[in-house]
């Protein structure tokens, strides 16, 4: 190994901390590369819930069907919450590899969780629509493979939220230290990793399901 | 090993702030890049009425596009050379759920075309 730059120093998949985070960038070679398996194992989770969704379309059983109980105004909300919350955590990455300082990080990881927070309130409001539609889990085969697919994505939203709670807290604490910044680097695995579920659940279930 | 080889090879300030700066565009061109390939399959749905064919092959073209954007600019997963094993582990990630998602709604629709014809939506 003749020269090693901070650019061409990269352990692990996404971005990377980098030399002046030196213990951290080592430690999360293997951490980031553990968190990217379990990511992927969980996208063949959502994958095979899609799938079920997609032979599940069909199956009504008489009840109201995609465009009966599927507003387009709701995930449209949603959708630029979740993107614009994968747009500020990348700040708050950015924020901690390059040392802003730690109001900049806290201040764009807050401005990451309301966001994340609002996605999640917008989501029980569209629920609480469907319900008052009829179109509850047990009607037919169509809404329960609804309600396993869509509030799964939700509640990895709101563990991404408790998880972010917990990291703030460990940083109050703590500081901005190494496992704080591990922490951080897998969580933003994580928050783009469900912006990009979604995109799968925006295209086949809401805009799908709506020009068919 | 690369970790004890760093000492001494440090980057420069103004490598890093290149860097920075980089890194910076980058989120930025992700984030409207994500933008446009979200409104125009919301605004099709919303605006226009297209057959509805026409329709999902917009919506699933743009979100395949959207999905590489996302991963490109804001997990930075890349082509280059020292990324290459995650790549792999992603791209087999995807072959198994081609095989498997794949094979799910081959084998289901063709038992309800063959058996359960009220089930083809």
């Amino acid at each position: 190994m003749t020269r090693q730059t901070a650019a061409s120093d990269i352990r692990h998949p996404g971005l990377n901390l980098g030399e002046p985070h030196k213990e951290a960038h080592t430690a999360n070679e293997e951490l980031a590369f553990g968190f990217w398996v379990f990511m992927m194992s969980d996208l063949i989770v959502f994958g095979l819930l899609f799938a079920t969704y997609a032979t599940m379309l069909g199956g009504t059983a008489g009840g109201p069907g995609p465009s009966d109980v599927l507003e387009l105004k709701g995930p449209f909300i949603e959708t630029m919450l979740l993107l614009a919350s994968s747009f500020t955590f990348g700040m708050a990455s950015l924020a901690l590899k390059y040392e802003q300082g730690k109001l900049r990080l806290i201040g764009w990881l807050l401005i990451t969780l309301l966001l994340g927070l609002g996605f999640i309130a917008h989501e029980l409001m569209d629920f609480q629509s469907m319900f008052s539609k009829g179109g509850v889990p047990s009607r037919s085969g169509f809404l329960s493979a609804f309600f396993s697919l869509v509030p799964l994505h939700g509640l990895h939203v709101t563990a991404a939220c408790l998880w972010m709670l917990a990291i703030l807290g460990q940083m109050a604490v703590y500081g901005v230290d190494t496992s704080v910044k591990t922490g951080l680097m897998r969580l933003a695995i994580l928050w783009h990793f469900l912006d990009i579920v979604w995109i799968g659940i925006f295209s086949v279930v809401y805009l799908g399901g709506l020009s068919g | 090993m690369t970790t004890r080889q760093t000492t001494g090879n440090e980057a420069s300030p103004e490598d890093r702030a290149q860097a920075q700066r980089r890194e910076f565009r980058s989120y930025v061109i992700g984030g409207v890049l994500a933008l446009i390939l979200t409104l125009i399959p919301f605004a099709l749905v919303a605006f226009t009425h297209l057959p509805a064919i026409a329709t999902w092959i917009v919506i699933g073209e743009c979100a395949i596009i959207q999905v590489v954007v996302h991963f490109r600019f804001f997990l930075h997963i890349t082509l280059a050379r020292n990324t290459r094993e995650d790549l792999q582990l992603i791209l087999f990630t995807f072959l198994i759920l081609l095989i498997m998602v794949g094979g799910t709604l081959w084998i289901l629709f063709n038992l309800y075309y063959r058996m359960m014809p009220d089930m083809v939506p």
